[in-house]
């Protein structure tokens, strides 16, 4: 017989039926620079045009909402048959922010399931050609939460050349591989062998964004921040090769 | 009336229901009990309107909906004090925040004896399908 098993995880599927592309940042160490890449992303995708939500995936520190300088309780997602993301620059963005105010908000690992499972089931995303998600480092829930109901997923992994970062993302590179689209050495200072070896391991692209300082100033202002070293690097990489993919799909 | 929050819990009922019914390979539910926590605040009425309209768009055939409410409650992990939702004086805006993430209590409901932000929602977190008869 089968168990009856939790509502929300039916209604992800739904909530995501509109979603061209699942594209997550991942890292297994913190402070590697996913929250920039992957707000510097969202915000180049969709000034090339294409339809584009991002998601903060860490419900109990999250910083997105940051580096687009949204302030917590100037926004909030409109109820309408569930919950419909507000627009930051062009993008549809959903946080726990939205309802903790930025407050601390410790959560151990269930609740922090159940937190995921409850954005994912109660956003509309509407039609999007990516959405894509900042996810909190480590291997945890957040990770497997992701890797066990979102099946459909092309991710990112995100490393600086620092050997500890990249000893971390090739652990996580085992328990991804096969939804790696490509490699990103963030704050590359050199570029090891080790990084080279990791992303030829995975049959994916190596890109090398280079450290910029001005990107630290840039926070908070989505316009200034698209006007960085980092930010136009990220455009001419990442983008441009998540749009690649989907028009690949497309034919 | 319907355009509200309750309508994607609602839809994830039906829809979870739907998939159970094909798995177990029962045509109807008699009988399906929801069962509402008392954190997440659901509007009962709102709820059950929703279920069945959804019920209906989706055709999943149900006998009747019954709905259990079920006390919100807490222990704290480091004093082991317990404590009910009802027991605390929450602003609207707070409980408008737990409505739509229930997780959220975690941001702003600290244990009332010791300060700790560490406990656990013992019951009565949200919707949940506790049971279908065939």
């Amino acid at each position: 017989m089968s168990a009856l098993r939790d509502p929300r995880l039916v209604a992800v599927g739904e909530r995501l039926r509109e979603v061209r592309a699942v594209v997550p940042f991942l890292s297994s160490k913190g402070g590697v620079g996913k929250t920039l890449v992957s707000v510097a992303t969202a915000l180049a995708l969709r000034k090339r045009g294409a339809r584009v939500g991002l998601l903060d995936l860490d419900v109990t520190n999250p910083t997105v909402h940051v580096v687009l300088g949204i302030r917590p309780g100037s926004v909030a997602p409109r109820e309408e048959y569930g919950v419909v993301p507000p627009e930051v620059s062009g993008v549809r963005v959903m946080s726990s922010v939205f309802y903790t105010l930025g407050r601390p908000s410790p959560l151990r690992g269930e609740s922090i399931s159940s937190a995921i499972r409850e954005l994912l089931s109660i956003t509309r995303w509407g039609p999007l050609d990516v959405l894509v998600v900042d996810t909190p480092p480590g291997m945890s829930d957040e990770l497997l939460e992701l890797l066990t109901y979102i099946r459909r997923f092309s991710s990112f992994l995100v490393t600086t050349p620092s050997r500890l970062s990249l000893e971390s993302t090739a652990r996580l590179a085992e328990l991804v591989a096969g939804r790696v689209i490509g490699v990103v050495l963030n704050m590359a200072w050199e570029v090891p062998e080790e990084a080279v070896r990791l992303a030829d391991r995975l049959s994916a692209p190596l890109y090398v964004i280079p450290y910029d300082s001005s990107v630290e100033v840039s926070l908070g202002n989505p316009e200034k921040l698209a006007e960085t070293r980092f930010a136009k690097a990220v455009d001419a990489y990442v983008a441009e090769h998540v749009l690649k993919l989907l028009s690949a799909a497309q034919t | 009336m319907v355009e509200v929050h309750e309508w994607a819990l609602a839809e994830a009922v039906v829809l979870s229901l739907s998939q159970y019914l094909r798995e177990v390979g029962w045509g109807r539910a008699s009988r399906v009990i929801v069962s509402l926590g008392e954190l997440q605040a659901v509007d009962r009425e709102v709820f059950e309107f929703a279920l069945k309209e959804l019920a209906n768009l989706y055709g999943v055939e149900v006998g009747s909906f019954e709905l259990v409410e079920e006390e919100a409650s807490f222990e704290c992990r480091s004093c082991g004090f317990r404590w009910r939702l009802r027991d605390l004086d929450l602003p609207d805006e707070v409980r408008e925040s737990i409505h739509f993430l229930p997780e959220a209590a975690y941001a702003y409901i600290r244990c009332p004896r010791c300060g700790s932000a560490d406990f656990v929602l013992v019951s009565g977190r949200g919707v949940k399908l506790e049971g279908v008869e065939p």
